[in-house]
Order: C-alpha cells, then sequence, then structure tokens
C-alpha cells in the first residue's frame, strides 16, 4: 500500500474541470466538474446514458477528453493512454473483471509489472507483497489459487490489489456490488473503509441507492452528460437523490399492488440437482408474485434454471394446472409456458449480433413462421406494438442489439417473452442494471401479467425490491427454502437476512 | 433524417467493390485485337463477300481448329453457297493442313477468286499466298476476305466468363454449406476429401450396378448414393461436435483423412472411370441458354440458401447459435439440431461437389479435391463471414467465391505463374481478414 500522500490541506487528490467529449452524433459530457479528496468515498450518481462510464473511461485513459483540465494532487496531470493513467495512480475496476482465469491471485496482481520482457519472475517477492496486500485489505485470499476457482468477491479483492499494487492512489469501482451478495457487499465495504484510513481515494458507482447512504462521504449526481449537483451525503434524502438523478419526482419506487390470487397454477415439489438445489417444494397461484430471494449462491438462479429446462433436474415434479410437464430443454419449457427472463442479459439473454426483431422473433417463431418461413413484416409489427406498450426507446426494429443500453436491452428481452404469452413468467433479477425510471416500469409491467392470472417468479436480491413487489417471500440458503414470508405488509429486510443465512438442519 | 452510414455501406457492399475493381482490371490489362469467329460474324463475312464476288466465283473456306472454328466453317460454307457462290473446298485444321487445301486447288488449275477465312487462317493465306502463286498461278487473284476486328479484353469474352463461373461451381455450392458452419462458429475441414470420397463412391456404385455399359438409371442412383453417403459422414461430424463436444477443427481434421484415405483404399488408387458419356452432364453440359449446368445449378443452390438464411425459422436459428448459444438454447432453440444440420448440409454439398467433379471427368479420381476444402473457406471468408460466427451472408459467399476465380482466371490469362497466384490468394485472404477485424473494431468505436 503506497504511503498516505503529504498534501496540503484542501488540495484535492484529484480534480476534474469541464470535462467535455462528443461521439458522432452525441454529446456525451457537457462540462463536467469532479473533485475527489483523499481519504473519501465520492458516489458517482446517474442514469444510464448520464455519462458515468464516459467520464470514467476518460479518466481511466480509454477514451481522450475532447475539453477540459485533469490535476492530480494539484498537479496537470495527462491520462490520455490507459499506461499513462495507470502511472499517475489511477485504477479503475471494471463490472467486468479484467483478471485472467488461468493464472494465479499472485500472478493476476502483478501482471505487467514482471520486471522486464524476458526475465525470472520473483516469485518469492511477488508472494510477500501479495500477502503483504490481502492483510492490509485484511482479507484472506489463497494467493495461489488460479482466479476461475475463486468467487466474485475474491476476485474483486484480488482487483483492488492489483490497483495497489500499482501504487494506485485514485481506485474507481464500477458497480462493484452487482454481482455480490449482501455478505460479501458489507465485507467490500470493510475493505474500502479500510482504504480510506491509508488516504486513498475512492469513486463508487452504484445503482444501489441504498449502499450509497451507507459508504459514501459526498454524492456527484450527472445528468444527461451535465454535472447537476455535489453534496455531502448527509445533506441528501433517497428521495432527493432520485429526483436529482430523473430530473422529476418520483412519488413513490414501487407502484401498488391490488392482487387477487386464485387457484394454484405452478406446483414444484422436491426439485433437486446436486448441492445446489437440494429438495425445493413450492407453489405460485393464479395472479401472484412470488419473490425469491436469498445469497448469491443460495440456489434461486439455480432453481429457476431447473424449471426452465436449462439444466436437468435430478428429481423433482413440476405441475402446471395440475398437469405434470415434462421439460427436457428450454424448448420444451417454452412449449408448454414457462418462461425465464434472465439474470445476464448480455450472455444469457440476448443475442447481441441479431437485431432488435430478431431477437424479439427468437422464440416465437412458432407463432410467426409458417412451414418455416418467416412473416417479418408481422413480426416487425408485434414488436413494434411492444417498442410503444414498454417504450423501448429504439430508432429501427433493424437496429443491432448490441447497440442498445442496458435498459432496452432488458425491454427486449422483456418484449419476446411477453409476445409469448407465458402462464409461469421467471424474472431474474429484472431490474440489475438498469435506472430507477426504467425499474418502475417494470414493476408495473410485473404487476399487469399477475394481473392476467399469470403466475409470477421474482428472483431478486435487492431487499427493499423483493418486499415492495411481492406477495409473498421465499428465502433459499445452501439449497433449501429456509422460511417464507406471508405478511408482507410488517416484514423488514432485517426478517429476510435472518432467514437468509439460516441454517436448515435437516434436509427436507 | 439519417446520417447516410459510409462505413456501413463500404463494409456492406466492399466486396463487391473489389470484386468490380477486380474485373475492371483484368478488363483493362487484357484488351486484344479480337477477331470473332461466332455464327453472327461468319453471316456478316459471308455477305460481305459474297457482295464483293461475282456468282459462280470460286472460293474455298478456311477456319482453325478447336473453339467455334467449326461452326464458323460451316455457316461460311452454307451461306456463300446460298449466295450461288461456288466453295471449292472447306478446310478446319491447322495451318499445314490450310497450304495443302491451297496447293491442292492449284493443282486443278482454276482460279481462285476469294479466300474466306479467320483471322488466323486470313494471315497464313496472306503471308504465303505469294510465293504459292509462282507454282500455282490460279492462286494469285484470289482475294482474301477475314471478319472484321475489334479491340476487347480477353476477359470480358462470354466463353472467358462463363469459364470463371464455371471453374468456381463446386467450390462455390460447398461454401454455401461452410459459411453456414463457420456462422454457426464452426469450421469443417473434412469438404475436400469427401470430394474425392463421392466421386469414388459415386463411380464404384455405377460401375458395380450397370459394369461398362450403365444405364442413366445407374447414373442417378450412383450420384445419390455418392451424395448420401458424403451426407452421413456431415451427419457422423455433426454428431461429434454435438454430442460429444469436440471441437469442430479437430472433429473435421479426422473425418479429413479418414475420407481421403477410404477414398484411396476402395478405388485401388486409381481413378475410377464411367463407361457413360452420359455422366458428363453435369459438369459438361449445357442445356439451358449456353450455361454450364453446374453453373445453374450453382445459382439454384445460392437463390434457395440465401432465401433461407434470411427468411426462414432455420435460417434464423443458424444465426443465433453462432452469435451466443446459450441465449439461443434459453430462447428454445433446438441448438443440436441446427448444428446436425449445418454440418450435414455441408456434407451433402461435398458430396454434390464431388459428384460434379467426377461428372466433369467421366472418372471417380480418389486424388481430386485436394486443398479445395481451404479454397472453400477462403470463398467463405473473402465474403465477409466472420470466424468468430454469428454474422455473414450467403451472398458474400457468391461473392467470394467470384473473387477467387476472378483472380485465379485473370492470373491465368496475364501469365502470371502458379507459385506466384499461390502467394496472390494468401495475401487476398489476408487483406480479407484485416477489412474484418476493422470492421469490428469500427463497429466498437460507433458504440461507445
Amino acid at each position: 500500500m503506497p504511503p498516505k500522500p503529504d498534501l496540503p490541506s484542501g488540495t484535492p487528490l484529484l480534480r476534474m474541470r469541464d470535462i467535455r467529449k462528443s461521439f458522432p452524433g452525441v454529446k456525451a459530457l457537457k462540462g463536467v466538474d469532479l473533485t475527489l479528496q483523499a481519504g473519501e468515498v465520492l458516489a458517482l450518481l446517474g442514469e444510464n446514458g448520464a455519462g458515468k462510464s464516459t467520464l470514467i473511461k476518460i479518466l481511466g485513459g480509454a477514451h481522450q477528453t475532447d475539453e477540459g483540465t485533469i490535476e492530480i494532487s494539484g498537479q496537470p496531470a495527462c491520462v490520455a493512454t490507459p499506461q499513462l493513467s495507470q502511472a499517475s495512480g489511477i485504477g479503475i475496476i471494471y463490472q467486468e473483471f479484467n483478471l485472467v482465469p488461468y493464472l494465479t491471485a499472485r500472478e493476476n496482481i502483478f501482471l505487467g509489472q514482471e520486471p522486464g520482457r524476458i526475465s525470472f519472475i520473483p516469485k518469492r517477492d511477488e508472494s510477500a507483497k501479495a500477502r503483504d496486500l490481502f492483510e492490509r485489505i485484511g482479507v484472506d485470499i489463497p494467493i495461489e489459487a488460479e482466479c476461475h476457482q475463486l468467487s466474485v468477491a475474491q476476485q474483486q479483492i484480488v482487483e483492488i490489489a492489483k490497483t495497489l499494487a500499482q501504487n494506485a492512489r485514485i481506485i474507481v469501482m464500477d458497480e462493484p456490488s452487482a454481482a455480490l451478495s449482501p455478505r460479501e457487499t458489507k465485507g467490500l465495504f470493510r475493505v474500502i473503509d479500510e482504504l480510506k484510513s491509508h488516504g486513498i481515494g475512492v469513486i463508487y458507482i452504484s445503482h444501489r441507492l441504498d449502499e450509497i447512504f451507507e459508504i459514501a462521504d459526498r454524492v456527484t449526481i450527472l445528468r444527461d452528460g451535465e454535472h447537476i449537483d455535489t453534496r455531502p451525503i448527509t445533506n441528501l434524502t433517497r428521495e432527493k437523490m432520485i429526483e436529482l438523478m430523473v430530473g422529476r419526482s418520483l412519488e413513490k419506487e414501487f407502484p401498488k399492488r391490488e392482487a387477487t390470487l386464485g387457484q394454484a397454477r405452478l406446483e414444484v415439489t422436491n426439485l433437486r440437482r446436486g448441492s445446489r438445489v437440494r429438495g425445493v417444494s413450492f407453489n405460485i397461484r393464479a395472479g401472484e408474485v412470488l419473490g425469491l430471494t436469498g445469497l448469491v449462491g443460495a440456489g434461486r438462479t439455480e432453481t429457476a434454471r431447473l424449471l426452465f429446462g436449462a439444466d436437468r433436474p435430478e428429481h423433482g415434479i413440476i405441475r402446471l394446472d395440475g398437469k405434470p410437464l415434462k421439460i427436457k430443454s428450454p424448448r420444451d419449457a417454452i412449449r408448454q409456458g414457462i418462461c425465464l427472463l434472465t439474470e445476464d442479459r448480455k450472455t444469457h439473454g440476448l443475442v447481441l449480433g441479431l437485431t432488435a426483431r430478431e431477437n424479439f422473433g427468437l422464440p416465437n417463431l412458432s407463432q410467426f413462421a409458417s412451414l418455416g418461413f418467416i412473416r417479418q413484416r408481422e413480426e416487425s409489427r408485434e414488436f413494434l406494438r411492444y417498442v410503444d406498450q414498454i417504450q423501448i426507446k429504439i430508432a429501427d426494429p433493424e437496429q443491432i442489439t448490441g447497440t442498445l443500453s442496458g435498459g432496452n436491452q432488458q425491454k427486449v428481452v422483456l418484449a419476446k417473452w411477453l409476445q409469448r404469452n407465458a402462464e409461469v413468467i421467471i424474472f431474474d433479477e429484472p431490474t440489475r442494471g438498469i435506472d430507477v425510471g426504467a425499474k418502475y416500469e417494470i414493476y408495473q409491467l410485473i404487476n399487469q401479467l399477475a394481473k392476467q392470472g399469470k403466475a409470477i417468479l421474482m428472483i431478486s436480491s435487492e431487499l427493499p425490491e423483493i418486499l415492495g413487489v411481492s406477495d409473498r417471500i421465499l428465502v433459499m440458503n445452501e439449497g433449501h427454502i429456509t422460511g417464507e414470508i406471508t405478511d408482507i405488509a410488517n416484514a423488514t429486510q432485517e426478517d429476510v437476512m435472518n432467514l437468509a443465512t439460516k441454517r436448515e438442519a435437516v434436509a427436507a | 433524417m439519417r446520417n447516410f452510414n459510409y462505413i456501413g455501406f463500404l463494409f456492406d457492399y466492399g466486396t463487391l467493390l473489389v470484386l468490380a475493381l477486380l474485373c475492371g482490371w483484368f478488363s483493362y490489362v487484357t484488351i486484344e485485337e479480337q477477331s470473332p469467329t461466332s455464327i453472327s460474324a461468319a453471316e456478316r463475312l459471308a455477305k460481305r463477300a459474297s457482295g464483293e464476288l461475282s456468282t459462280e466465283a470460286k472460293v474455298i473456306v478456311l477456319a482453325r481448329q478447336g473453339g467455334e472454328g467449326e461452326t464458323f466453317a460451316k455457316t461460311l460454307r452454307e451461306q456463300l453457297t446460298q449466295a450461288g457462290i461456288s466453295v471449292g473446298s472447306t478446310t478446319i485444321g491447322k495451318p499445314t493442313d490450310a497450304r495443302k487445301a491451297l496447293t491442292d486447288f492449284g493443282n486443278t488449275g482454276k482460279e481462285l477468286a476469294g479466300i474466306i477465312a479467320d483471322k488466323h487462317m486470313a494471315n497464313f493465306a496472306n503471308a504465303n499466298l505469294a510465293k504459292l502463286g509462282q507454282a500455282h498461278p490460279g492462286l494469285v487473284k484470289a482475294k482474301i476476305f477475314q471478319p472484321e476486328s475489334y479491340r476487347w479484353p480477353n476477359f470480358l469474352k462470354k466463353e472467358n466468363l462463363l469459364n470463371v463461373m464455371k471453374q468456381i461451381s463446386v467450390v462455390a455450392i460447398i461454401a454455401i454449406g461452410m459459411t453456414m458452419v463457420i456462422i454457426t462458429a464452426g469450421i469443417d475441414l473434412s469438404v475436400g476429401s469427401l470430394i474425392a470420397f463421392s466421386g469414388v463412391i459415386t463411380a464404384l456404385t455405377i460401375q458395380s450396378l450397370g459394369g461398362s455399359a450403365p444405364t442413366s438409371g445407374d447414373l442417378w442412383l450412383g450420384a445419390m448414393v455418392g451424395i448420401l453417403v458424403c451426407g452421413l459422414a456431415g451427419l457422423f461430424t455433426g454428431g461429434l461436435v454435438t454430442l460429444f463436444r469436440i471441437p469442430a477443427f479437430i472433429a473435421t481434421l479426422g473425418i479429413m483423412f479418414i475420407a481421403k484415405g477410404l477414398a484411396f483404399i476402395f478405388s485401388d488408387s486409381a481413378p475410377v472411370p464411367v463407361g457413360n458419356e452420359a455422366f458428363g452432364w453435369l459438369g459438361r453440359g449445357r442445356d439451358f441458354l449456353g450455361l454450364p449446368n453446374s453453373v445453374i445449378l450453382m445459382l439454384i443452390l445460392f437463390t434457395i440458401a440465401h432465401v433461407m438464411m434470411t427468411r426462414t425459422s432455420i435460417g434464423r436459428y443458424i444465426y443465433a447459435v453462432g452469435g451466443n448459444p446459450e441465449a439461443a438454447r434459453l430462447s428454445g432453440v433446438p441448438v443440436k439440431w441446427v448444428l446436425l444440420f449445418v454440418y450435414t448440409l455441408t456434407g451433402l454439398l461435398a458430396g454434390l461437389g464431388g459428384v460434379m467433379e467426377a461428372s466433369l471427368h467421366t472418372t471417380g479420381d480418389p486424388k481430386s479435391g485436394d486443398l479445395v476444402e481451404l479454397k472453400v473457406i477462403a470463398a467463405v471468408v473473402v465474403g465477409g463471414t466472420s470466424l468468430a460466427g454469428g454474422q455473414g451472408r450467403i451472398t458474400g459467399t457468391l461473392i467470394g467465391a467470384f473473387i477467387i476465380a476472378v483472380i485465379n482466371n485473370g492470373m491465368n490469362l496475364t501469365g502470371v505463374e502458379s507459385h506466384m497466384q499461390k502467394v496472390i490468394y494468401g495475401t487476398v485472404i489476408l487483406v480479407a481478414v484485416l477489412i474484418d477485424r476493422l470492421k469490428i473494431h469500427l463497429l466498437k468505436l460507433k458504440k461507445t
């Protein structure tokens, strides 16, 4: 860990002034200011497309600024390339980690810092330094473990250690908690506190507002490429924060639910696969939104994948409206009225190289095609109906899906499954990486589907969301369902967390 | 109004532009004095000659052997006779034959009024008539008629263009299947060997059915067997790739050696002849508008494949599997079925290519098809299909195949020797892949 820098008091560690950046057709940043003091956590907030990523990429040397100056410790700094940025003491931890999976933690930490192009590696030195780094961060990670064997949280720590090994004094974390369980997030916060105490400035980007209140000292809010406000966190409320981000006041975060529940539609009995799903049974009634939560690795996504036929269960019976289903593949599940909106859109939800229309049609070809020929005009017409209905911001149905923003990609996924008109709809983290305004629309949509008498299973790690949207909550831990919360109105986040960490003594 | 997307346009139609430039270049460098020998040229020449010569005049007709020589001479003779001119003799052959025809006529002692000839024979007559006239005075007054010449690129002659298409038809047809395989992020190295395998199997089947004099039914059956056996080989490859998850490169490498080896074993390492010239129908026939049958087959298959890839479910599935197999599976795409389909189809098309090749030579030759798989892959890649999968077009492949054929043909016309041709091939492939990378790079820039 680098020594505490000696700065004249009041000189910020980092000052970005009047940063402007245009891309063909878009002004991504229209004069943004940002200051970061040593030993503080600055939260950078804004909806998708507000300019956060662009600003971070400029800082990291991935983009070059058109106008504006950057000072580090009061000295003008040049960060035109990733190498210069690193040399200036900036470390960026992107959402997608840059670790080499088959190298060890130690090798990853010192990757790029080998003494020469062709030379022996001072392995003992490195080991000592790595151990030292982990010790100072306060986390114990086996330094000779290959990175693909480490958990996501551990990989993140390796990333942090890597930036520290490069003498970073400014560390930027882009959605660091997105893939972490609440417990792991707590661990991350301890690490961040540790970094603060060593005089390191942290820029923290997250969509989870609760975390911001917990970890940030100050907040900078961007909207449409403009700097809206910078305030100490103590000066902000959750409502005010959302208002500044969205540019209008949101009356409430979750739409009102008036559930009228019918017969049990989906009945799952004793579903099993390996150590992740160990005898899961539940049912969902018509018109019900069943929330499923738990820590990462509790077996929630795995359960959903079994229902959908993405993996084969070792055991278990799935009934829809009393009729047992035979599900060997997602194709079978879709035919029989079950659909799954996956957690990870880019790798599981969409074929990014296809156009939006083509992705939309993919599970619906039995409807749009006769004798194998696709009626593309009809397909396009149906898709445009959803563009209106759920407000997909898209210029043309023929736009390549990979070029859409995260929120709009999620809406294309939604559209394709809505068109399928399935009876059981499984949402796995439906609002991950989506900005506040769009979240509300998705909640409304879930309510609408429930109103139509469908059975909804919503998996989420965000406790306010699970409490705000579900009619009933199941909590999983270590492959078992450890509890059920039916009295949503009086349930608290602590109740859920207690169940999420509860151990099932006997397998069901 | 959206701004016109120049980069996109260039990439979508860039290969077409390259093809046009190549055609333009080879046209320019192969411009030569042309002397037509077509039927219409013969008709015009006969008319001119009969206009200038009195009726009852005696003439002889000379034409070079090969090409259109025979029809040229025949037409001349008919038209001249019709016009009342007496055609003494018609010679189709080499200059020595022309000399003999002239001396034969001279020996009759009659007076020759005209020599009607194509360009080569006219040149010969011009150069030799004075000398021959010393021995045979009857020849001296003969007037030499030849077709009017004009300047035209050798490359752009109808015969040559048809030849370009004919030469590439086998590669192009197999490239249809290869395009689909590569779009699914796979590769098929076995197609070259399957050409030999299919040819040998077809010829052997025909032999065992009909001996040395097979009927046309035997020919059809043999071809079907050859194609189907290769389809089974493709299905087997697909099974290795999907069920056992063997990388396509390795699976098809194995099949490549096996098929080649079996082709030699089954044929005892010798070409297997087919005892019926009708077998050449597919490879050499021209039944429709003077187009080679193989070219017509190629165009039909490309049309079907294009419609399949752009308008049908299986086409959409192929792109989806190549773009993101897991997302495709979770969207209900029968991924394994799609992979089995593309490898089987490629096997069938390679089998068809083998039959075409065998038909061209009326023999099943175990040595045929060597390195064709690389030409096929080159055509696909040059046509803009990305080896990473998910992207590519059938029309691009057709253009890619044409680019390769045009380069090949153009270099032959301009006399580039074969080793240099390989160097140029390689360069073209590398440039195509570089453009592909550049495209990805520029698209990324646009996205952010």
